[in-house]
């Protein structure tokens, strides 16, 4: 087992899924001579060579449309889009074309393409690179989304990801891509999609998260002497598990859903919706979302690190929750937000 | 220059050259300085800096009206400082601070002036093209005789954004000039690697509007061809595309040290330097006394240093900040 960065786990998987199977490509822009602008597939140009490993001019309309038409006709691509905001100039070829191939066809057609896309706040890009924007994946039914949490996380699902016969997008949080951590490579380190992980156990209530909140939901737990937390990191977004999410908080009685995005409409509605109404009756406390506030992302350390939820929010909001058995107001009340 | 209205920088580089090369100057001293702030790490996040290009973002603010509109990048210092913005409003907005044109809430890549008539500038690539085509489409059911201007990059180009954009606006004949700066280079890929014909001006035959190559590197050139665009867009012929060959000397955003460049590149760039090159120029021509170029560096350098201070010892945007503006008033 290597100790790698999430950036390393990423080329590592994609490096491994190339040697196996030939028809797996990788293009985006400045992915293949520069190695990726977070160096997420650097070396995959030296080994794979140029036919397989492509830049490609800034036109993520054009390229994630070749995925769609190359996955459907025998490749297996995998395109980089650098920060998810860019998918917005191509939402079209994801949620509307390739989603709905397999449908479209019959059951002929597949589409088995990749899209990477690195999302998320924390390094000072401002509010037009650091959003995470699960919900405009979210209800096209068609399309898988997964959500890094890091190294193995990063490498695992990533291996599925390429294999799955579906068009599978795999968000990775921009923070986490230098960060450290054991990663086992080949068939033992691929994670299935659709499965979440337990990653802590806990009795008093259960905390359900993604991506780069996993850490900071981690470090919540790990810091509470008043009530044990069980972490669960969610890994699939679509299709999520619900039954192992449901039988966890069953147990547990209390679910709290740690989320980058804000309030409103992010994916963590959904599992609250789903979960709030299976166990109608039986829960100790209503669900409660720990989120960003409903504001585009600022720019600055200070309110940077004040947007996102971080290790003492989720703890006096946890904290909150079990001493009184109801929803805290969010931090934002009384801060001068209006909504 | 110490203590002038945004608005006084502005209309200065109207009739005046040597205006002109102090903004240039100007433009590189705050772009070096910027740089040298994200290096130190006193800066969050990135920048996009523009040193060797200031000859195309000034020809377009010395004949560009105020009431025109101007849709610009993230790499728009320059472009900013040219159109009148003052160092402190720009600065303030790289450092996060309340004095920012934006309150400091939004960063390096995003300035704002509705007086000088710069919309927000754009993050996302090809995305100002079209909104520049939108202004346009304003003056031309207003009735002013109003234009826009829409600046983007070389790599911007092959984007869907480019060719919807000049297509709408040359059949609707809208007042708008699209400035493709062609610094050579999109993020680490040369031009040449992701875009199958030498000259963008091209482009603009397969949208039956003329398309211009223009110098970039020489101030009266980018202002000569600035200007005839804009007769022509004022008086309804509609749209030009002008394509100003032009350099990046740094990398493209703060963390690349631009090591793909071929051996020499820069040097033989440097050469034609926009600012060496017109200032030799207003020398020859007497516009330029012996010694005042140098008083010129020295003024700017001081000017620039001043402006840092000011910004250091100012607040920092609060967290108030992040709630203001989401939603205007109705
Ligand atoms: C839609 C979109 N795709 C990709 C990017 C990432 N990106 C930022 S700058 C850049 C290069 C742009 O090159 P060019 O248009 O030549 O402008 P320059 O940076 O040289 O001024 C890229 C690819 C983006 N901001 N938006
Ligand atoms: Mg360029």
């Amino acid at each position: 087992m290597a100790r790698m960065r999430m950036n390393q786990a990423v080329a590592a998987a994609l490096g491994d899924e190339m040697r196996q199977d030939p028809t797996v490509v990788v293009f985006g822009e400045d992915v293949a001579a520069a190695g990726g602008p977070f160096k997420t597939s650097d070396g995959l140009l030296e080994e794979f060579g140029p036919l397989r490993v492509r830049d490609t001019p800034i036109s993520e309309m054009g390229f994630l449309g070749m995925a769609v038409g190359a996955a459907a006709s025998g490749l297996r691509p995998v395109a980089e889009i650098m920060f998810i905001e860019f998918l917005g100039v191509a939402l079209d070829q994801v949620v509307t074309e390739a989603a709905k191939f397999h449908f479209l066809s019959n059951g002929v057609f597949t589409c088995p393409m990749v899209v990477r896309a690195s999302v998320g706040a924390g390094l000072g890009f401002g509010c037009q690179h650091s959003q995470t924007f699960e919900n405009w994946l979210n209800n096209a039914p068609g399309l898988k989304m997964a959500v890094a949490s890091g190294p193995q996380s990063a490498y695992g699902l990533m291996r599925s990801a390429i294999r799955d016969p579906n068009p599978v997008v795999v968000l990775e949080p921009r923070a986490l891509y230098g960060g450290r951590g054991p990663v086992t490579r080949g068939e033992e380190g691929i994670i299935p999609l659709g499965e979440i992980a337990r990653v802590r156990e806990g009795d008093d209530v259960t905390i359900v998260t993604a991506g780069a909140m996993l850490r900071v939901a981690m470090a919540a737990a790990k810091s509470s002497d008043n009530w044990s937390a069980e972490v669960i990191d969610l890994q699939t977004l679509i299709p999520w598990d619900r039954d192992a999410v449901v039988s966890a908080v069953r147990r547990t009685g209390r679910l709290v859903i740690v989320e980058e995005s804000p309030y409103t409409s992010g994916w963590g509605t959904e599992i609250s919706a789903y979960v709030g109404s299976r166990l109608f009756g039986e829960l100790k406390a209503p669900v409660l979302r720990v989120t960003c506030p409903d504001v585009p992302v600022p720019f600055g350390r200070e309110l940077e690190l004040r947007y996102m939820p971080n290790k003492e929010y989720v703890t006096d909001q946890i904290d909150q929750l079990m001493a009184t058995g109801r929803v805290p107001e969010p931090w934002w009340v009384g801060e001068g937000s209006r909504v | 220059m110490g203590d002038r209205t945004k608005m006084e920088r502005r209309l200065a580089l109207a009739a005046d050259r040597v205006a002109r090369y102090e903004r240039m100057v100007e433009i590189r001293a705050f772009e070096d300085r910027v740089q040298g702030l994200f290096a130190e790490g006193v800066v969050h996040g990135t920048t996009h800096t523009a040193q060797g290009q200031e000859a195309v973002a000034v020809g377009i603010a010395a004949v560009a009206r105020p009431t025109d509109t101007v849709t610009c990048t993230y790499r728009g210092h320059g472009m900013g400082l040219a159109l009148g913005m003052t160092p402190e409003s720009i600065l303030g907005e790289i450092m996060g601070r309340e004095m920012g044109c934006i309150g400091g809430i939004a960063g390096s890549m995003h300035l704002v002036d509705k007086e000088l008539g710069l919309l927000p500038t754009f993050a996302i690539i090809g995305a100002g093209i079209p909104v520049a085509a939108g202004a346009a489409l304003t003056a031309q059911v207003k009735g002013t005789d109003d234009a826009a201007i829409g600046v983007f990059g070389d790599g911007a180009s092959n984007i869907g954004a480019f060719h919807e954009g000049l297509n709408l606006a040359a059949i609707w004949k809208l007042p708008v000039v699209f400035v493709c700066e062609n610094n050579q280079y999109g993020e680490y890929s040369r031009i040449n690697l992701t875009t199958p014909i030498e000259d963008l001006a091209d482009r603009a035959v397969s949208y039956g509007i003329p398309g211009i190559m223009v110098d970039g590197q020489d101030p009266d050139a980018t202002v000569k061809a600035v200007s005839e665009a804009l007769d022509r867009a004022r008086s309804g012929e509609g749209p030009t595309l002008l394509e100003m060959k032009t350099y990046r000397y740094a990398g493209h955003s703060r963390a690349d040290k631009a090591e793909y460049r071929p051996e020499g590149e820069f040097e033989r760039w440097f050469q034609r330097d926009p600012i060496n090159t017109f200032r030799a120029r207003l020398e020859s021509e007497g516009l330029l006394a012996e010694g005042q170029a140098d008083e010129v560096d020295r003024q700017v350098a001081a000017r620039i240093e001043a402006a840092m201070e000011t910004v250091k010892a100012s607040p920092p945007a609060g967290v108030d900040a992040m709630f203001r503006n989401i939603y205007a008033p109705v």
